[in-house]
C-alpha cells in the first residue's frame, strides 16, 4: 500500500504525456467516422450528390453496391419472408465485413446513437452520478432472442418498430417525426437511470453484432501491460469494461488480447492510457512487450492490493 | 434425486433466479413489442402502398424500411411514414392519393429499387398493379351525378374507358337529359389515385380505398343462369315442360285485347 501513487483526474495524465490530440486520437477518428457515414447518406437528400441511397437498414452505393443490415435481414427471415437476391447479397457483404473487423465496430464507429449515449456518459461523469441500474451483460442477448421470437410469432420485423438506430438515421434522411423524443429518452436513460445502459446492456443490435464479431481479426491488445500503473482510467472510459481485466490483469502466459466479443474496438483505452499499454493489432499477435527498464516508467506495482 | 427438503446449491439457486428474472423481463418486453407489431398492421384506409406491394401482413415481414423506393420515385409520390406523425407503420413507404397520386411509370422504378421483394418484382406491367380500388363514394355531391358534365375523373384516368367509363342514364330531374355516371371497373383499376387527386370538389367524391374496403365478393357457388345458358347454348335444366303462356285475349281484364273486359280496380290517377 505504501507504493500507491496519486493519480490525476481521468484522462489528465494521458493529456500531459501525449498532448491533447494524442490523448484523443481514436475519439476524433471515431467521430470523424460517424460523421463520414452520416454525411455519406445525407449528401444525396441535402445536396443532391447521390453516392449512397437508402438508410442503414438497406442502402445502395453508387448504384452498384447493395448493403443490408444483417439483423433486420435475420428478423425478416424469421418473420417468414425470403428476401430477393439483392438483400441477400447486401447482408452477406455486411456480415463478412464485420466478422473480419469486429462486429461491434458498427457500434462505436458507425452507429448514430453512439454519440448520443457517449454524450450522456460524458455528462453522467461530469455530474458525478451513481451508476444506477446495471442489468447483467447477458440481458441484451435475452432481448435479442425475444425480438427474434416476436418477429417469428407476429410476422413483423419487430425491432424496427422501436429501433432508435435506424429511426434516428432514417429521421435525419427522410424526416424526423417524433424520433427526437426517442433519442432524448435514451439520453436521459443513460444519464440518470443506467450508466452506459442502452449500448452496454439493452441494445439487441449490439448484441447481434457482438456475436457476428466473435472471431474478428482486429483486436485491441494490452501488449504493454507490464507498464500499467493501475490508474484505472481505461476502466472508467471503457463502455464494456468487463472486457479489460482478462487481458490487462492476466497472468504472464495469458494472452494480452481483448478477445471478448463485447469489445467495440473504440480505442478509448488506447487514448486514455498515459503508459501506452494498449494498441490495435490482429488476433494472432499475442506478444507481450518485455518489462521495461525500471528507470523508464514510473514505479510499477507488483500486484493489485486486493 | 429429490429437491424437496434440500436447499439448492448457491450457484444453482442464483442461476435459476437470474434466468427467471430475465425470462420475466423478456416476457413483459416481448408482449409490448408484440402489441406494437399488431398495431403496426392497422394501415389507415387513405394510405396506399406502392405498386406491387405484398399484402399488408407479408409486407411488414419483408419491408426493411430502407427508403430506396422513395428515392427512385420520380414524382415524389412515395414517402416514408414518420414516427408519431403518420399512422402507418413507422419507416414504411406509402402515398396519399389526394396529395400526390402514382403516375404509373412504365418501368416501375420503385419495384426495381426494392432490395427485398416487399414490392413484388413479378409485377412487370404497371397496368396490373393493385394499389387500391377507386370508389365513387359520394353520389350526392358528384357533379356528373347532378347531371353536369364534369368528367374530370374519367378524363385523367390513365386507363381511360377501361378502369372508368361513363354510363348514361335518364336524368329524372330535367326529364330530357342524360346523366353520365363515372363507373369504376375494379378489374382494370390500378388504384393510382389520379381520379381522387383531380376531383374538383373540395373533398373528393371519388376515392381510392384498399380492396378490403372497396369491394364485396361473390360467393364461390353462385352461378349466373344467363351466362350458364349461353355457355351451354341451351337451357341449363333439361326436360322442362313448356306450359302455355297466359297471353292477353278473350276472358282477360285487358280492354285492348279482343274480348277483354275492364279491370275491377284501377290504379288512382297521379295528379302533378
Amino acid at each position: 500500500m505504501t507504493t500507491r501513487t496519486t493519480h490525476l483526474p481521468l484522462g489528465q495524465e494521458a493529456i500531459a504525456r501525449k498532448g491533447w490530440l494524442g490523448a484523443h486520437k481514436y475519439l476524433l477518428l471515431r467521430r470523424a467516422s460517424q460523421l463520414f457515414f452520416l454525411v455519406l447518406f445525407l449528401l444525396g437528400p441535402w445536396f443532391g450528390i447521390w453516392i449512397v441511397q437508402g438508410t442503414l437498414a438497406g442502402s445502395l452505393t453508387l448504384g452498384v453496391l447493395p448493403l443490408t443490415d444483417p439483423f433486420v435481414f435475420l428478423q425478416s427471415l424469421i418473420a417468414g419472408h425470403w428476401p430477393e437476391l439483392t438483400a441477400v447479397t447486401g447482408a452477406a457483404i455486411v456480415l463478412v465485413a464485420y466478422a473480419l473487423i469486429g462486429g461491434r465496430v458498427y457500434c462505436s464507429w458507425v452507429c448514430p446513437i453512439n454519440p448520443v449515449t457517449d454524450g450522456a456518459h460524458w455528462l453522467h461523469r461530469k455530474l458525478g452520478l451513481q451508476k444506477g441500474w446495471q442489468p447483467k451483460r447477458a440481458t441484451r442477448l435475452w432481448i435479442m432472442a425475444t425480438v427474434l421470437i416476436v418477429s417469428g410469432l407476429s410476422g413483423v420485423i419487430a425491432w424496427e418498430l422501436v429501433n432508435p438506430i435506424t429511426m434516428l438515421h432514417r429521421g435525419l434522411i427522410f424526416g424526423m417525426g417524433f424520433v427526437w423524443a426517442m433519442v432524448a429518452a435514451i439520453f436521459l436513460f443513460d444519464l440518470f437511470v443506467s450508466r452506459q445502459g442502452w449500448c452496454g446492456h439493452i441494445c439487441p443490435v449490439g448484441a447481434f453484432y457482438g456475436l457476428v464479431g466473435t472471431k474478428a481479426l482486429l483486436r485491441v491488445s494490452a501488449a504493454n501491460r507490464t507498464a500499467c500503473d493501475d490508474c484505472m482510467d481505461c476502466y472508467a472510459v471503457c463502455p464494456e469494461n468487463q472486457v479489460i481485466s482478462p487481458a490487462l490483469k492476466g497472468k504472464s502466459d495469458d494472452t494480452p488480447l481483448i478477445l471478448s466479443p463485447d469489445c467495440t474496438n473504440c480505442g478509448r483505452c488506447i487514448d486514455v492510457c498515459a503508459e501506452d499499454v494498449f494498441k490495435f493489432t490482429h488476433r494472432f499477435d499475442d506478444l507481450t512487450v518485455a518489462p521495461p527498464e525500471p528507470t523508464a516508467a514510473p514505479e510499477p506495482r507488483a500486484s493489485r492490493p486486493f | 434425486m429429490s429437491l424437496v427438503g434440500k436447499p439448492l446449491a448457491p450457484n444453482r439457486r442464483r442461476f435459476l433466479q437470474d434466468a427467471a428474472r430475465a425470462a420475466g423481463g423478456c416476457l413483459a418486453a416481448g408482449s409490448l413489442l408484440a402489441y406494437l407489431a399488431r398495431d403496426a398492421r392497422a394501415l389507415p384506409a387513405e394510405a396506399l402502398r406502392p405498386p406491387g406491394a405484398l399484402p399488408e401482413q407479408d409486407f411488414l415481414s419483408a419491408c426493411i424500411r430502407c427508403g430506396l423506393c422513395v428515392r427512385e420515385c420520380p414524382y415524389d409520390t412515395l414517402k416514408l411514414a414518420e414516427l408519431g406523425v403518420d399512422a402507418v407503420a413507422t419507416g414504411t413507404p406509402y402515398f396519399t392519393a389526394r396529395d400526390i397520386p402514382c403516375e404509373m411509370c412504365d418501368d416501375i422504378p420503385c419495384v426495381a429499387a426494392c432490395p427485398t421483394g416487399a414490392l413484388d418484382p413479378g409485377l412487370d406491367n404497371i397496368d396490373d398493379a393493385k394499389m387500391g380500388v377507386a370508389v365513387l363514394v359520394d353520389q350526392e355531391n358528384c357533379l356528373n351525378f347532378l347531371g353536369l358534365r364534369c368528367d374530370v375523373c374519367y378524363r385523367v384516368c390513365p386507363v381511360i374507358d377501361e378502369a372508368i367509363t361513363l354510363e348514361t342514364q335518364h336524368n329524372a330531374r330535367s326529364g330530357h337529359h342524360a346523366v353520365f355516371i363515372p363507373t369504376v371497373h375494379a378489374d382494370r383499376c390500378t388504384g393510382c389515385g389520379m381520379c381522387e387527386k383531380s376531383c374538383v370538389l373540395p373533398e373528393a367524391a371519388i376515392k381510392v380505398l384498399p380492396a378490403r374496403l372497396a369491394r364485396g365478393s361473390s360467393a364461390d357457388h353462385y352461378r349466373k343462369g344467363w351466362e350458364e345458358k349461353e355457355a351451354k347454348g341451351a337451357p341449363v335444366v333439361e326436360g322442362i315442360i313448356d306450359l302455355p303462356d297466359r297471353l292477353p285475349g278473350p276472358g282477360t281484364d285487358n280492354l285492348v285485347a279482343p274480348g277483354g273486359f275492364e279491370p275491377r280496380f284501377n290504379l288512382p290517377e297521379v295528379t302533378q
